[in-house]
């Protein structure tokens, strides 16, 4: 078991997965020879040439519709778009290709295609490079979506996803590249469906996905320290929901925040606070809350970027509110 | 070309323009739903360069026009119209219609709606066959309103950049819809603009099959010889609408009729009698079969074929038999932090 970095982890699972399958190719901007945007692909190139590490120009709609065309004939792409806000000129290959070409062949054709992207804030990038979109594609049906919290997560969802019949979306985060923690180091698999206990708790279930687990897990320590017992859940995949997991959570702690770092409308809390409403409703004590950004493009300026996303103590607070403490 | 593939030909062709004369009527009976975009008039571009192509080995894809691309390409024509059909029997189960024709066993990789969107899709088949290191090549067949797409452009640049075997049919029937090519496009001759990206490309002769197959051949040749992507650009009109809605109004009665005089089934049939291959009592003969053929054999099936089961509505989405490995259930408690 070593403890290795987010972006090391996502290496680790591309070398053994294009180690393992001829048909695994990886494809995306400057990828190849420069070694990939967050070295997700770095020394790849060297090991397995041009022909498999590959190079797109700035056309993210057409080289991610050639990954599904390939997929299509049997190929396995990992698809990197640098950034999930670039992800929207690929929207007509992922949601109108992608998604619906096993539906609309009857079974017959499947696009088994990764397609990797950060969807987070970082620092100061501004609105056009800070959207995180993960609820766009949490609807759209023929679609995996996941959103790896660590290391682990990575690299072993990755590596299912390439396996997988299924295309796959990976959203990653731009301030979690550099995060560390353990994983084995014997070949390992993880589940692209299922939500995950992280803490076990008994007085409030705190909800995250990706980069707001940290901040779930953050402002547990801080309940923690004033003697409330919080539960971590990360939904690990936004689609499918697991919506026996987050039931059982709920039955057993009644209150419930859910973090999210994009924008409250049509989103993941919205949606898990329905499956809530259904499955669960009466369990209840308390009205659910929502912890989210603003609603607002996110702006550059340090401060007001600051106050449009949510941070731990943001959670802390939905989380004392819910719990009647304020 | 012998005779007797040269009478097979233009009974394809016969078959191909009633298959679709006859849809349009059980469109007109509500049997059939949806869009259907009908291919009369067009019949010697896919005929013609599929006839060049190895079908069944060769990947083949193209838009919503897509019947007659897909029988040629080798899918049984009773599914295509039972797909039409909606029914179970259907080429896409019935989940596809008119618009998404899909079979795999011959490597048909389908119809699609979004104008456009074949053109990468293409290009990937492509990078398939390429790395495997087959013979195989793709070729995708779309209309002269798609080369103003994006994807157009992003795509031809890819193909070129990494010397894709692929080979891109443009059938050029001059209208985008109700868009005359010259109202919407500053280059109309289409084949001029892939020179842009280093792609060799020619125009030629849509209405006459001979000249199909032979420039095809020679593109289809230099595809296969992994000298990169071609595009070859084939004048056509298409006789019927757009789609069944289509009143045709914007174009003159004018130019339909000179159209019509270069009926590509008109056109072969006749060097053919000239050819004394066959005469017209032969091809009445043959109009006779095919009709027959159609109304007993490929519209009954469609007919007789049972309708897909509502309990079956969320078959299809994802992979029905994914393996537990890949997705769960998950062990709780394996990973921490
Ligand atoms: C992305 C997209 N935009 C618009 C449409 C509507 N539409 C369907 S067919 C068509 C015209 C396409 O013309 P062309 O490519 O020349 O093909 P043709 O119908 O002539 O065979 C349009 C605009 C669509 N289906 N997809
Ligand atoms: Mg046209």
């Amino acid at each position: 078991m070593a403890e290795i970095a987010y972006w090391e982890a996502i290496r680790r699972a591309h070398d053994e997965e294009l180690a393992h399958d001829r048909m695994v190719i990886a494809m995306g901007e400057d990828i190849g020879v420069a070694g990939g945007t967050y070295k997700a692909t770095s020394g790849l190139y060297q090991k397995y040439g041009a022909d498999r590490i590959i190079d797109t120009p700035i056309s993210e709609n057409s080289y991610t519709g050639i990954g599904i065309g390939a997929s299509m004939a049997g190929m396995r792409p990992i698809i990197e778009i640098m950034s999930i806000n670039f992800a929207l000129l690929a929207l007509d290959t992922l949601i109108n290709a992608a998604a619906k070409i096993r539906y609309m062949s009857g079974g017959r054709v499947s696009c088994p295609i990764v397609m990797r992207t950060p969807g987070g804030t970082a620092h100061q990038l501004a609105a056009q490079h800070s959207a995180r979109l993960a609820r766009m594609f949490m609807s759209t049906p023929g679609l995996r979506v996941v959103t790896p919290r660590g290391p682990l997560d990575a690299y072993g969802m990755l590596k299912s996803a390439v396996r997988c019949n299924d295309p796959v979306i990976i959203i990653e985060h731009e301030s979690m590249y550099n995060m560390r923690g353990e994983v084995p180091d014997t070949e390992t698999f993880r589940p692209l469906e299922g939500a995950e206990i992280v803490r076990v708790g008994t007085d409030i279930t705190l909800i995250g996905y990706n980069y707001s687990v940290h901040l779930c897990l953050a402002a547990a320590d801080k309940l923690a320290a004033m003697g409330l017992s919080a539960e971590v859940l990360d939904l690990r995949a936004l689609r499918p929901i697991d919506r026996d997991t987050i039931r059982r959570s709920v039955e057993k702690t009644h209150k419930v925040v859910i973090a999210e770092e994009d924008e409250a409308a049509v989103g993941v809390g919205s949606e898990i606070i329905s499956v809530i409403t259904e499955e669960c409703f009466f369990a209840l004590d308390a009205q659910p809350v929502r912890v989210h950004a603003a609603d607002v493009p996110v702006p550059y300026n340090r401060q007001l970027e600051k106050a449009a996303i949510p941070n731990a103590d943001d959670v802390l607070a939905a989380a004392l509110k819910v719990l009647g403490r304020v | 070309m012998n005779a007797s593939d040269q009478k097979r030909l233009l009974r394809e062709m016969i078959f191909y323009r009633r298959f679709e004369e006859r849809s349009f009527e059980a469109y007109m009976e509500r049997k059939i739903g949806g869009f259907l975009h009908l291919y009369s008039g067009q019949e010697a571009v896919a005929t013609g360069v599929l006839e060049t192509a190895r079908c069944g080995h060769d990947y083949v894809i193209t838009g919503y026009r897509d019947h007659v691309h897909a029988i040629k390409a080798g899918a049984p024509a009773r599914e295509v119209m039972a797909e039409l059909y909606g029914k179970e029997t259907g080429s896409s189960r019935g989940r596809g219609g008119s618009m998404h024709i899909f079979d795999p066993t011959v490597n048909f990789m389908g119809g699609y709606a979004l104008v456009g969107q074949p053109f990468p899709l293409a290009a990937g088949l492509a990078l398939a066959c390429k790395h495997k290191g087959t013979d195989q090549i793709a070729i995708c067949f779309l209309g002269d309103g798609a080369n103003n797409q994006g994807t157009f452009h992003e795509t031809m640049n890819m193909a070129s950049v990494w010397k894709l075997p692929v080979l891109f049919v443009c059938e050029n029937n001059l209208y985008a819809i109700g868009t005359r090519i010259d109202r919407s496009t500053a280059v109309t001759d289409q084949y001029k603009r892939v020179c842009a990206y280093n792609i060799p490309a020619s125009q030629h002769d849509g209405q006459d099959i001979d000249v199909v197959m032979t420039a095809a051949s020679d593109a289809i040749a230099h595809v296969r010889a992994g000298r990169g992507p071609y595009f070859i650009e084939f004048m056509t009109y298409r006789q019927r609408g757009h789609s069944m809605s289509d009143s045709n109004a914007y174009r003159s009665k004018e130019e339909e009729r000179k159209w019509l005089e270069r009926d590509p089934i008109k056109i072969y049939g006749d060097r053919l009698k000239k050819a004394k291959v066959l005469t017209d009592k032969d091809i009445a003969a043959m109009e006779k079969s095919v009709l027959d053929e159609i109304e007993n054999d490929i519209v009954r099936f469609a007919e007789d074929s049972p309708e897909p089961r509502v309990e079956d509505l969320n078959k299809y989405c994802l992979d029905d038999q994914s393996d537990p490995r890949w997705i769960g259930p998950l062990v709780q408690g394996e990973q921490h932090g």
